[in-house]
């Protein structure tokens, strides 16, 4: 082959090999995702999740109350970041990433949640989420990644049939 | 040791307040989890070894924190909060920080 073609051919097939890629087993493995959160999300209707800083009134007193955790890092695919390189030249939302984050949030409060469950709580009260930076995004050109920690206070309503 | 972050406990009395414990870390992962990341963030999905990395920097900074409390004599910690930052690449700093107080059973059961 002409050496003087390959790498301008190099230089464009690689980020469209990339893209296709982040559109294939990107989306895909999205959708997985957010097909098992709902699925989860269905199986913890039953928790009690709040975000007030006092126990409400049925806590049962006799079970300690004790904190609970749940973390999720979620990576943009590399389809994600192209967009969100496109809309940063228009500006306005960035949809690649809002879902991103969507997935991170729910992600994080489920795992609380299961873990709550694991050890015999069915609520949760004062709940707070919060990000956390490791891939410092803004210092790397073309990756992103969502880090989220939810936590919160695991406590036993005392109406509740366990 | 009872640990939450609301400012009561239910079915407790808080009979002391010995003040504010903390406990911090700064964690890092190996350079081939850093790499596997950078793998990952092409496919997207969720990257293990940094979920990894928050749950290990939380459980440090806690049991920091509680033996600090541990240390004033305490035996619960309430409104505990918190805080992580950037420091650098590739690492997680994670700040956790409450209130160590002594309590008891509540007389009178609710």
């Amino acid at each position: 082959m002409d050496p003087d073609l390959l790498g301008p051919l190099c230089g464009l097939g690689c980020p469209a090999l990339l893209l296709f890629m982040g559109l294939t087993v990107g989306t895909t493995v999205e959708r997985r995702h957010k097909r098992r959160l709902s699925l989860r999300e269905e199986e913890l209707s039953g928790m009690l999740v709040t975000d007030l800083r006092t126990f409400p009134p049925d806590t049962d007193a006799s079970a300690n109350a004790r904190l609970v955790f749940g973390e999720a890092v979620i990576a943009a695919d590399y389809l994600k970041t192209f967009l969100a390189r496109i809309r940063k030249i228009f500006g306005g939302e960035m949809h690649s990433y809002l879902s991103l984050m969507e997935r991170a949030r729910r992600e994080a409060i489920l795992r609380m949640l299961e873990q709550a469950q694991e050890f015999g709580y069915d609520s949760v009260c004062n709940v707070r989420l919060e990000t956390s930076n490791i891939g410092m995004a803004q210092g790397r050109r073309g990756a992103a990644m969502v880090e989220v920690s939810a936590f919160g206070t695991a406590y036993r309503r005392s109406g509740a049939a366990l | 040791m009872i640990v939450v972050n609301t400012e009561t406990i239910p079915g407790m009395q808080i009979t002391q307040v010995k003040g504010i414990v903390q406990g911090n870390t700064v964690r890092t992962k190996h350079l081939g989890r850093d790499l596997a990341a950078g793998f990952k963030n092409l496919m997207g999905g969720e990257l293990r070894g940094y979920t990894e990395l928050l749950i290990e920097a939380r459980r440090q900074a806690l049991e920091r924190m509680l033996s600090q409390a541990e240390q004033l004599g305490a035996n619960a910690v309430v409104n505990v909060r918190f805080s992580t930052s950037a420091v650098t690449q590739g690492a997680a700093e994670l700040y956790a920080y409450g209130t160590a107080v002594v309590c008891q059973p509540d007389a009178a059961p609710v």
